[in-house]
């Protein structure tokens, strides 16, 4: 798949002795929405950790663009473009929340996102954007979370369990949002332990078990059946 | 007035300390690295603004202008060159290679210039002194201070007001997720280290025309920055300052009383604080 996107081929990720991927397969074209569902420590985390540099991936396994990612610095990674909102928002606590979206910007790419397109995505920063970024409601922090990453202008940006610890209302709002950030032309990786959000804003998807890739398929071609056994390992 | 003028004395002496402690605070701050090789790099800087001084015959201020870029070069190469290696979870490793660079420098500046006390000459500013109030002020004191006070300022308007600060804070936050927005951390921290080794330099050249200096006097300079650091609270700038002021009063006060109970009394004033208020008196806020 040499005009991928993003390539992994064989892609093993460690903790110390603790092995979490298991030569994963997987790739994504430029533009396109893809979803990866799993059991809670599956191995999803690790995966975008692996994809943005965090943790050390070998030589080879990874490509962005054609080109060799598999290890490269983090910030190196994020310089080419990819961004991540990681698991559990982690907004800069000593930053405000304008800040916080500045710093966004750092990677220095060019592309419609700027502080002025996120506050008219999420209007209710700009009205908090000189507060402390640990003082909004957790929907405010995941927009701050979700705003930082578009500041970079990113190609590809790796969503992981955005819903988390959010209330439905809040969830169905940042969701209802998803379309204007990527209908951009970007592509995005969205992770998510709620099968039907993440199988309804995509348009492929891939199932982790244990590390290993356990499904792949179109989200609106894989069956129910094909998914709880590729969830669950239930034959 | 006696008591007043140990009070205002101990106040001006409070801003070196505050020098002392500023880049001290620094590096904590940004990479939570305990420095104690710090005393020495201070009096590195001041044989450093011996040397240019005697080969140039410059005023030691303008010495400053030298040391320093040189000291802020040192910072960084010290930085990604050794103590970069040593972070990560565990504070022991830069506590023991910091404290295998301070007996490092100690001895190469013994090499250098050997063990006999030296003195920076500020011809007559070393004298100069003015009346305010009554009392009379050395203009060097006061020069001190206000230099404390205007590079103090200057690391706070860094720290809250440009990307650099941003990086500084966002790197002290999280150094994961800081890279994930294109922050190389060893290079923000080389950055860090620079600008502390940057105030350094003032801090030792100040000194070097305040008293006379030898090799070993670093590990003294270390406490009084160390405890104005806790004594201020962690992480807090203008606190620094206000720590090295008690710490400075402390000891004139002390030195009023018996002229033996300077340093002891400023260690007390620092006990007490650290009994009263363990997180210092104005623990980390943001600006
Ligand atoms: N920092 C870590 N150290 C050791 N093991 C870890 C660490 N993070 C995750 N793991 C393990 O790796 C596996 C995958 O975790 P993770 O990628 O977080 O799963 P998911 O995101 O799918 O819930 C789990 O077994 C988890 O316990
Ligand atoms: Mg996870």
């Amino acid at each position: 798949m040499p005009d991928a996107l993003l390539n992994m081929t064989g892609l093993d990720a460690h903790y110390g002795d603790f092995q979490a991927l298991y030569g994963v397969d997987m790739h994504i074209d430029a533009g396109e929405v893809l979803a990866i569902i799993g059991a809670n420590g599956a191995g999803k985390t690790t995966l975008m950790r692996a994809i943005t540099g965090l943790l050390k991936s070998g030589p080879g396994q990874i490509s962005h663009s054609g080109v060799d990612i598999g290890g490269l610095r983090a910030d190196e990674i994020a310089m080419r473009g990819i961004a991540m909102v990681p698991e559990g928002r982690q907004l800069f606590p000593s930053l405000s929340v304008k800040e916080n979206l500045m710093i966004g910007a750092q990677v220095g790419r060019n592309g419609p996102w700027s502080l002025d397109a996120v506050y008219d995505l999420f209007p209710i920063l700009e009205e908090r954007r000189d507060q402390q970024s640990t003082s909004l409601s957790g929907g405010q922090q995941q927009m701050v979370a979700i705003g930082r990453a578009l500041m970079a202008n990113p190609d590809l940006i790796l969503f992981d369990e955005i819903s988390l610890g959010l209330a439905p209302v809040i969830i169905k709002d940042i969701y209802k949002a998803l379309p204007g950030i990527i209908g951009q032309g970007m592509s995005a990786i969205i992770v998510e332990q709620d099968i039907t959000k993440a199988l309804s804003v995509s348009s492929r998807v891939y199932c982790l078990q244990e590390g290993r890739v356990s499904l792949e398929g179109g989200s609106d071609t894989v069956s129910r059946e094909d998914i709880s056994r590729a969830y669950f390992g239930i034959e | 007035m006696d008591w007043l003028n140990a009070v205002v004395q101990g106040t001006l002496l409070g801003g070196l300390y505050a020098l002392f402690a500023a880049g001290l605070s620094l590096i904590f701050g940004v990479m939570r690295l305990v420095n104690i090789a710090h005393g020495d790099l201070i009096v590195l800087a001041a044989y450093l603004g011996l040397t240019v001084t005697t080969a140039t015959g410059m005023h030691p201020l303008l010495a400053l202008v030298l040391v320093v870029p040189v000291m802020a070069a040192i910072g960084y190469a010290l930085q990604r060159g050794l103590l970069n290696q040593t972070l990560g979870d565990d504070l022991l490793p830069p506590l023991l290679v910091t404290f295998g660079l301070s007996v490092i420098i100690q001895n190469a500046l013994l090499e250098g210039y050997t063990a006999d006390p030296q003195k920076l000459s500020a011809g007559a500013l070393e004298t100069a002194s003015f009346g305010l109030g009554g009392l009379t002020l050395g203009v060097l004191p006061a020069l001190t201070f206000a230099i404390a006070v205007v590079v103090i300022w200057g690391l706070q308007r860094v720290f809250y007001h440009t990307p650099l600060g941003r990086a500084f804070r966002a790197v002290s936050d999280n150094q994961d997720i800081a890279q994930l927005m294109g922050l190389n951390r060893r290079h923000i921290f080389g950055l860090a280290m620079a600008l502390a080794l940057a105030v350094t330099a003032v801090a030792g050249i100040l000194l070097g025309i305040r008293t006379s200096f030898d090799p070993s006097i670093g590990g003294g300079r270390l406490i009084f920055g160390f405890e104005a650091v806790i004594i201020g609270g962690l992480g807090n700038l203008w606190g620094t300052l206000a720590g090295g002021v008690i710490l400075g009063v402390a000891q004139t006060v002390g030195a009023k009383i018996d002229p033996g109970w300077q340093i002891l009394s400023g260690h007390i004033a620092f006990l007490i604080i650290l009994a009263v208020r363990p997180n210092g008196l104005f623990p980390r806020i943001s600006a």
